[in-house]
């Protein structure tokens, strides 16, 4: 029994599923949602660098690094918005962040 | 059952059963340990495909920066996490639901494009190189820093405007801290740095 692309694939898909059940389930806590968006990403990465592999093509693997680069740079600017929100607002329900509009 | 289908299958099983510890661990700090793991089992995924360089990548970017950063974070709010859990067994049963269906979709697909889409020429898993002698990260910096080195300087760009961003959501100035003012300290004169006084014995000065 040979490990195919389509196990990768099945992987990948699995985790993003779970990362969009994580945004449901946990729709007021918003440090879980942050993870939650962490771990779709990931599962982007892994499409990515399967494909990459078993075309031959090192390009995606290129991609999958923005992608990463990415990722990081999401996080901690989210990060900073929640400790922002949360020094303003004592709390971080994500129910009450519209007040920040206007 | 070959040592890679059983180093597959543990290392997969791992990450998806992490994943799971991730969105219904109750608390945070557990949901921050959970997601390292679920990190650490995909880099062991990547090592097994041949992408050694993202692997590493994805243990020193991931496990050392940003799952730290969550944990900071996390531990730094003091907020109840039980109330936030409130919503829990309401919205459970539209999202499995949707997960299921949308997990289900996507496998379908992905299953029809490795057997019949462009992947099909695929030989299985290969150097990832132009050539045999070429190793993983060799073979990403020829093409990194060739084809891509405008991207390569857009993603330090996207980094350091994510950093001031951060640091100029987070900082702020307290009232009543003493700060150095250089320019105050430069402008400052004889005439403005000192002042005579001719008190009266026994009165002193006031400040």
């Amino acid at each position: 029994m040979t490990v195919g692309l389509e196990h990768y694939l099945a992987v990948a898909a699995i985790l993003f599923t779970i990362g969009v059940f994580g945004i449901f389930v946990n729709r007021k806590n918003i440090i879980v949602i942050l993870m939650s968006v962490e771990l779709m990403l990931l599962a982007v990465n892994i499409n990515l660098v399967a494909f990459s592999v078993y075309l031959g093509n090192v390009v995606g693997q290129v991609f999958a690094m923005f992608v990463l680069t990415v990722a990081a740079a999401e996080a901690a600017v989210g990060l900073a918005i929640l400790v922002t929100f949360f020094r303003n607002r004592g709390d971080i329900a994500v129910d009450d962040a519209s007040v920040m509009k206007g | 059952m070959s040592l890679i289908a059983i180093a597959f299958y543990l290392m997969a099983a791992i990450t998806i059963g992490a994943g799971f510890g991730v969105i219904s661990a109750r608390n945070p700090v557990h949901s921050v340990l959970w997601l390292i793991l679920s990190f650490f089992s995909a880099a062991g995924l990547f090592v097994l495909m041949g992408a050694e360089f993202l692997a590493m990548l994805l243990v020193v970017v991931y496990v050392g920066a940003v799952a730290v950063l969550f944990l900071f974070v996390v531990m730094m709010l003091d907020v109840d996490f039980t109330a936030l859990r409130q919503g829990f067994a309401r919205y459970m049963p539209v999202g499995l639901l949707v997960a299921v269906v949308l997990a289900a979709e996507m496998i379908l697909v992905s299953t029809t494009v490795a057997g019949q889409g462009a992947a099909r020429a695929s030989l299985g898993p290969q150097a990832s190189g132009s050539g045999v002698d070429v190793t993983n990260a060799e073979a990403i910096g020829r093409v990194l820093y060739t084809d891509y080195v405008y991207l390569f300087q857009a993603a330090g760009m996207v980094l350091l405007v994510a950093m001031i961003g951060a640091i100029v959501l987070t900082l702020r100035h307290k009232p009543g801290v003493k700060r150095q003012v250089i320019m105050n300290q430069v402008l400052r004169t004889p005439a403005t740095g000192m002042r005579l006084a001719n008190p009266k014995p026994g009165e002193g000065i006031e400040g």
